[in-house]
């Protein structure tokens, strides 16, 4: 009898070639992934340095624990799973053995927020918000194939822990590989209108600059910055923004607490209150479906950041 | 078999400390006491015969690994790193107290000699064993001991590493079991039980030696056929007495954790000294 087997899309996207080209350039590069080989695109890597890789099975507390010591010896683990096994399930681990030993550990969870069509349980859409509140760690939501394929060196250069959302499969090109620099803590600015400020992560980045264009044709003018770091925010970056808008949007593939949203309400709380309305999923977990209904039915889409920021402009 | 000298001098030394435990107990109000009693001689036995460490230099690559994963016992391991030379011994006359460089459980960051900040239960293993690993990839070839307690077996994080140690024929590891037969609560086999211990390792593909935890012969014997072992991860489930060497201590879950008054200070230290 035959398989049905779905139907090959773009199997890989560009992090398992970063991957590889890291294990090339760093031989303290070390993978560590749990049963999840093909999924979290580190066969490759596996392929090409076995000796560097371990599979630990489907336990990853156990992942966390080998990784922090792998850390302590010097070696640099980039560890993976699906987002929400790495942040709930092993959240102690990570919390106890990687930031509050400031080890020099890489989490990449892939599948971010609701693009999972798994349901709930597979939907990282609190991940954000659990590694932003973890002293010492460092959280990055990338838009893009071309900060995918910049932050992997970047984050391996750095020493402390980080928490990166890995999109995989068919990734967009947002950004010219050749113009554009990844920086840890940066934020990048793609707009400059007075009306309102747009501050998003990952890859709602596509849907904000549809959703700037969208209210440009209504006459309102909107500022768009980019935010791959989550944590450190690049606070000085929106602050400076923010001063010459009259509200912020914040958009994120994630809870409206405790993510970008929230960093960005308390920077502003703290130091220039404005008019803020965040863009992510309500309190609730979602249903499942595709990632185009679920981004529909949870606001996430244009027309969703278009309201915000209309609504954001009345708050006043 | 160890000399009549050797066993005579880790005996005084266990004795000894075991003293400075009681001390730091009644200085500071109150420590996990029991658990570092039933501990004691494993540490011992570990730190004045067979880790590679050099206090001078407490990061020393080369250095063998010990890994408490029972951090609550890290009133014990302190007392043995400030008389090996890791930290002045007067430092003890503050532990636990504000502004010292001791919590209860110890940390990497503020107690030479720590490899790993431990606290929270089932950590200690998985972490070990990722220390083992590291030194095969770095091709060194230093030896992980790491130290539970039984009760933390209940974790499910420690049958984690348990199954990846044998995976990855993590040899360079040795674990060894506290096995007091007390966790906070009350006695382990009434609370969740452990037992068959033996049977549960040797089915992960550890190899199991169990010996008297307090019988420095047995636990010499048992570290160096651990440190021959070359096909599988060795543990050794040491069968301790919660309390050791304290008879009104002794098998008494309410010493889990407590302090101790002046009379009861001296009333330990005299049955210390009655200990052969």
């Amino acid at each position: 009898m035959k398989l049905l087997l779905p139907q090959p899309q773009e199997a890989y996207g560009p992090y398992k070639q970063a991957l590889i080209a890291l294990g090339k350039a760093n031989p303290k590069v070390v993978v560590l992934g749990a049963d999840l080989g093909v999924s979290t695109e580190i066969d490759g890597f596996k392929a090409e340095f076995p000796d560097r890789f371990f599979n630990v099975g489907a336990a990853e507390q156990n992942e966390i624990g080998i990784a922090a010591g792998l850390a302590f010896e010097g070696d640099i683990p980039f560890v993976h799973s699906f987002g929400v096994f790495l942040t709930r399930r092993a959240y102690e681990q990570v919390c106890v053995q990687v930031a509050m030993h400031r080890a020099n550990v890489k989490l990449v969870g892939v599948i971010p927020g609701l693009t999972s069509r798994l349901g709930p349980t597979h939907q990282a859409i609190d991940d954000l918000a659990l590694m932003r509140t973890l002293p010492s760690m460092t959280v990055i939501d990338p838009a893009d194939a071309t900060e995918i394929t910049q932050l992997v060196p970047a984050i391996a250069e750095y020493d402390g822990p980080v928490y990166v959302r890995m999109m995989r499969r068919e990734v967009p090109v947002l950004f010219d590989p050749q113009a554009y620099k990844f920086e840890i803590g940066k934020a990048v600015q793609l707009a400059g209108g007075k009306d309102v400020l747009l501050v998003t992560t990952g890859m709602m980045l596509s849907n904000t600059l549809k959703a700037a264009k969208a209210l440009e044709d209504q006459g309102i003018r909107a500022s768009v910055l980019h935010s791959p770091t989550v944590k450190p925010l690049d606070s000085q970056a929106i602050l400076d923004l923010a001063a010459t808008c009259k509200a912020v949007v914040t958009v994120e593939n994630h809870l409206t607490a405790g993510g970008l949203g929230s960093a960005v309400a308390e920077l502003l709380g703290d130091q220039l209150p404005l008019p803020l309305k965040r863009v992510g999923v309500a309190d609730t977990f979602a249903a499942p479906g595709s990632p185009e209904y679920l981004f529909e039915r949870y606001g996430l889409d244009a027309t969703s950041i278009v309201n915000a920021a209309v609504a954001s402009k009345m708050v006043r | 078999m160890l000399s009549n000298k050797e066993r005579k001098f880790l005996e005084d030394t266990a004795r000894r400390l075991r003293e400075r435990i009681v001390e730091v107990t009644y200085s500071c109000g109150g420590t996990h006491i029991g658990g570092a009693m039933s501990q004691h001689e494993l540490l011992i036995a570990l730190y004045y015969k067979y880790l590679n460490i050099d206090p001078t230099n407490p990061r020393w690559p080369n250095r063998d690994r010990f890994v408490l994963s029972k951090g609550h016992g890290g009133v014990g391991h302190a007392v043995i790193l400030a008389d090996k030379g890791f930290f002045d011994t007067a430092l003890l006359d503050d532990f636990n107290k504000t502004g010292s460089p001791f919590g209860m459980h110890l940390d990497w960051q503020t107690v030479p000699g720590v490899d790993v900040s431990t606290g929270s239960l089932g950590h200690g293993l998985p972490l070990a064993l990722g220390m083992a690993l590291g030194g095969r990839q770095q091709g060194l070839d230093y030896h992980v001991y790491c130290v539970m307690s039984d009760g933390e077996l209940q974790e499910g994080s420690i049958w984690e590493a348990a199954m990846a140690a044998s995976q990855f024929k993590a040899t360079n590891l040795t674990a060894f079991v506290d096995r007091n037969k007390f966790s906070l609560d009350g006695p382990t086999e009434s609370i969740m039980a452990l037992e068959p211990l033996d049977k549960k390792f040797e089915a992960f593909g550890w190899r199991v030696l169990s010996i008297d935890g307090h019988d420095f012969d047995q636990i010499c014997e048992a570290i160096e056929t651990a440190q021959a072992e070359k096909e599988k991860p060795v543990i050794i489930i040491a069968d301790t007495i919660k309390g050791k060497g304290i008879d009104f201590m002794e098998n008494q879950a309410a010493w889990h954790y407590a302090g101790v008054d002046a009379a009861m200070r001296d009333k330990a230290l005299e049955s210390i000294r009655k200990m052969k």
